[in-house]
């Protein structure tokens, strides 16, 4: 019996074929992986399925019932839950309003005690270590991720569409995750999950439907494949995914930190040094002082205690504009909010951050030509596939959405890049892209703070490595020195271990 | 203009003809309702604002007033604020004018005039940004502040030329008339139409050039998309902001001067019939593309023209008209009631 039945999915933007005669089967009951690479048309399916988009034809059955038209509430009556790419959760609102909103319990009055200790209980039940009462806008992005889940287990569904839920998890949260996952299968959910991690798929999956440039390329049992298969599947060609970091002599500082106060409690401050040619690696859990570190560097938010400078000029007093204006190329871990204007075109996206640079505005006029160009070189250079130059930024795959960011934010030079999680949300291929991309900006003499959750991330290129926990560094060293277990341990909180 | 970029403007504008189209219709199903034959009253709509060279010329006279408002909030919408406060900055504005050029009197021609634009401007832009101020630096909602501000700016004027600066021979409060010398030139001998219109055309032009092809203006837009992300790209949000609120002000400063200097010759208590109001709804018709509003100021200009002739060839009253622009805007801001017809259609 299949939970889900889609038959010959065609989906078009204007010109642009995003579905292309998918199908997809999904046995009742099972973890169902689907595989591709950025922009193969994942979201655009699930956005059909739980009827957020109407699909020019094709056939699509729940539990065997046909359903035409179909609106997310009609979906979510019928056993449908989506937890989407992006949030979509109300920041000025707690995390009890968030999950309860269109279903309080209660007559005519919200019961607020009611929805708290319903909320709590649930979140207590999966470990989600959310505080029902704490507001959504102070949450981290992993956190955000618990509420947006829990949204869906609170509305009953049955069949749950999680759209690269574990891209903005880090590893021990990822293994918390897909333990929840098979609760969840336990309970006899029936869970659609889209990853780019083969090694998360072929931890939980049932079942896996790889996409390829909008089709279905196959359905397979996972318990016969390999991840080198599914690479392979999911590019169309054999991947070689081997990457070589090759000595390179560092030169003087770029970004000198001295005191720094990341939290207001925390037991020390933080200081480094990154210097040119050299890649910095911030190692932990999202959540500990990761955004503050990236947010003072960049003059987003005050630092009261400290002192930040570049290139020997002390900035910590400056605006955001002055910093960029000494070459700071920054990759937000936060890339929706801080880096993508969404209805805006991808020129004017390229333009964002680069309009005070007289490359692209001479006196005041902005050089349409110059943009166009650059913003063409940065599409074909980093393969952000894009209908065009005026496709709306928001509308773009997400793992196109960081590939642009990335590229805009490593073009003109910069002499120091902040890269924070700059490979969530992308798929194989591009993250060993974007990996080369920061080796050779490493190569041209380039300072790069790396801040990851991804310890993959930090360990394959960082020259040295600091463990974040609870604002401060509990270690800092030549990535030589350290083993992955110790890293694991510090990351943990588990001071002893230096 | 890139393709895309032209085809959802064109989608845009065929959105903004059908829900004009439609609250034509729904008004004459009114009119039909209460008796009033409908066909009669748009015809005589029309003949009273393009019947001839006049009332043409009253049409355009009726819309540069619209043009200047719909432009400052549309200036403000593009910074994602929502100017309410047009009302009171053109008080403001038509006020500072007036008595520039009284206090003026004698100087050259052109001196005084231009003197009278700028500090009609600079009233409006001052009440423009200090509106933006308290948005920006102490996080006041910008609506609330404006809607308080408009009643004092209003009864702040109101405040003068009922007392010191009223003219002594005129029952009603108002000023002393700045002197036919000092008005704007006529386009037209004994029509409203003076050279204003193409103070309003420039303004329109200069807004399209502005958000097109300069760094301020792309600042401002992207303030007004997101402001986290313009904040990190290097913009200054909260000056921005002010800045977005002074230029919009600026804007509605202008409707008040253009009204004083080219149709009223003074200050009149009250003058406004809520042109800062329907400054909303013309941006809105227009998607804030000040081309468009030069094209929505203008319909809303037929309609008001016409609305005289209207009412006493076919016997409609003048208020229909607020029935109509209410409906137009009642279709702009639901699409979904003209669209989704459509869309259901297509796909069953
Ligand atoms: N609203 C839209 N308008 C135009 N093009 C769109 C729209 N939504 C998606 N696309 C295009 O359709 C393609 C598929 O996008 P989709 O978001 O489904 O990819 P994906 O497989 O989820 O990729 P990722 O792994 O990067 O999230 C992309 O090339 C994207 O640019
Ligand atoms: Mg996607």
């Amino acid at each position: 019996m299949y939970a889900v039945e889609m038959k010959d999915i065609i989906k078009r933007f204007g010109s642009f074929t995003a579905n292309n005669g998918i199908t997809l089967l999904v046995k009742k009951g099972e973890i169902h992986c689907l595989l591709g690479e950025n922009g193969a048309g994942k979201s655009t399916l699930m956005n059909i399925l739980f009827g957020l988009y109407r699909q020019d034809s094709g056939e699509i059955r729940i539990n065997g019932k046909s359903v035409e038209n179909h609106s997310p509430l009609a979906a979510s009556r019928m056993g449908l839950g989506m937890v989407h790419q992006h949030f979509m959760l109300v920041d000025a609102l707690s995390v009890w309003e968030n999950v309860v909103v269109g279903l309080e319990p209660g007559g005519f009055r919200i019961d607020r005690k009611e929805s708290i200790r319903k909320v709590q209980e649930l979140s207590d039940r999966y470990h989600f270590e959310l505080n029902a009462e704490e507001q959504v806008g102070n949450l981290s992005v992993g956190m955000k991720q618990r509420v947006e889940i829990l949204k869906t287990v609170y509305r009953g569904a049955e069949i749950i569409i999680m759209d690269e839920p574990t891209a903005v998890l880090s590893p021990p949260e990822v293994e918390q995750f897909l333990m929840i996952l098979r609760d969840m299968r336990a309970d006899g959910k029936t869970i659609i999950f889209i990853t780019h991690k083969l090694k998360e798929t072929l931890a939980v999956a049932d079942r896996i439907t790889v996409l390829r440039a909008g089709k279905s390329v196959s359905t397979i049992e996972a318990g016969n494949a390999s991840a080198r298969e599914l690479a392979g599947m999911m590019v169309g060609h054999e991947v070689d995914l081997e990457i070589e970091r090759p000595f390179n002599e560092a030169g003087g500082a770029v970004l000198s930190v001295e005191g720094l106060r990341l939290l207001p409690n925390a037991a020390s401050t933080v200081s480094f040094d990154i210097r040119e040619g050299e890649i910095f690696g911030i190692a932990g859990v999202e959540g500990n002082g990761q955004k503050q570190l990236e947010e003072m560097i960049m003059g987003l938010i005050k630092c009261r205690e400290g002192r930040i400078s570049v290139l020997g000029k002390d900035v910590t007093k400056l605006g955001t504009r002055k910093r960029r204006q000494l070459g700071i190329g920054y990759i937000p871990s936060d890339r929706l909010n801080r880096a993508l204007l969404s209805s805006f075109s991808l020129e004017d996206n390229y333009l964002l951050g680069k309009q005070f640079s007289d490359n692209y505005v001479r006196h005041g006029i902005v050089r349409h030509k110059a943009v166009k160009e650059a913003a063409g070189t940065l599409m074909r250079e980093y393969d952000v596939r894009a209908a065009g130059m005026d496709q709306a930024a928001g509308s773009l795959s997400g793992g196109n959405q960081q590939k642009l960011v990335v590229g805009r934010e490593a073009s003109d030079e910069p002499k120091l890049i902040i890269a924070c999680q700059p490979v969530r949300g992308l798929d194989i291929g591009a993250i060993h892209y974007i990996h080369e991309i920061l080796l050779k900006l490493r190569k041209e003499g380039k300072a790069i703070l790396l801040i990851s959750a991804e310890l993959t991330d930090i360990q394959q290129l960082s020259d040295r490595i600091a463990v974040l926990y609870k604002g401060e560094i509990l270690a800092a060293r030549k990535n030589e020195d350290f083993t992955e277990e110790e890293i694991g341990l510090l990351i943990a909180g588990h001071r002893e271990a230096v | 203009m890139g393709s895309a970029d032209m085809r959802s403007f064109l989608a845009f504008l065929g959105r903004s003809l059908a829900a004009v189209l439609l609250s034509f219709a729904v008004s004459a199903l009114i009119m039909l309702v209460s008796g009033y034959n409908p066909a009669l009253a748009f015809a005589s709509m029309i003949r009273g604002s393009f019947g001839s060279a006049n009332s043409f010329a009253n049409t355009l006279s009726k819309s540069v007033p619209l043009i200047f408002a719909g432009l400052a909030c549309a200036y403000a919408n593009k910074g994602g604020i929502f100017n309410i406060g047009c009302e009171g900055q053109l008080y403001m504005g038509a006020f500072v004018s007036t008595v520039t050029a009284l206090s003026l009197r004698g100087m050259p021609r052109l001196f005084v005039i231009i003197a009278s634009i700028l500090t009609g401007m600079a009233a409006g832009a001052a009440v423009g940004s200090f509106n933006g101020f308290l948005k920006a630096k102490m996080k006041l909602n910008e609506v609330v502040v404006a809607i308080m501000l408009n009643y004092i700016c209003r009864f702040f004027t109101s405040f003068f030329v009922s007392g010191i600066l009223k003219d002594p021979d005129s029952e009603t409060p108002q000023t002393l008339p700045v002197g036919e010398h000092y008005m704007f030139s006529k386009l037209i001998p004994k029509t409203q139409l003076t050279t204003a219109l193409f103070l309003a055309l420039i303004a329109a032009l200069a807004m399209f050039f502005f958000f097109r092809e300069t760094r301020a203006g792309y600042n401002v837009r992207a303030v007004g998309e997101n402001g986290a992300a313009a904040e990190a790209s290097g913009i200054n949000v909260a000056r921005t902001m002010i800045l977005t609120m002074a230029v919009s002000g600026g804007l509605a400063g202008l409707t008040g001067v253009t009204e004083v200097f080219g149709k009223s010759e003074r200050f009149i208590d009250g003058f406004s019939p809520g042109y800062g109001f329907t400054g909303i709804a013309i941006a809105f018709l227009a998607g804030n593309h000040p081309l468009g509003i030069l094209l929505s100021a203008l319909l809303f200009g037929i309609i008001q023209a016409g609305s005289m002739k209207m009412s006493y060839e076919a016997g409609v009253s003048t208020s229909m008209i607020s029935v109509i622009q209410g409906l137009v805007i009642l279709f702009v801001a639901t699409p979904e009631l003209v669209s989704i017809r459509i869309g259901r259609r297509r796909t069953a």
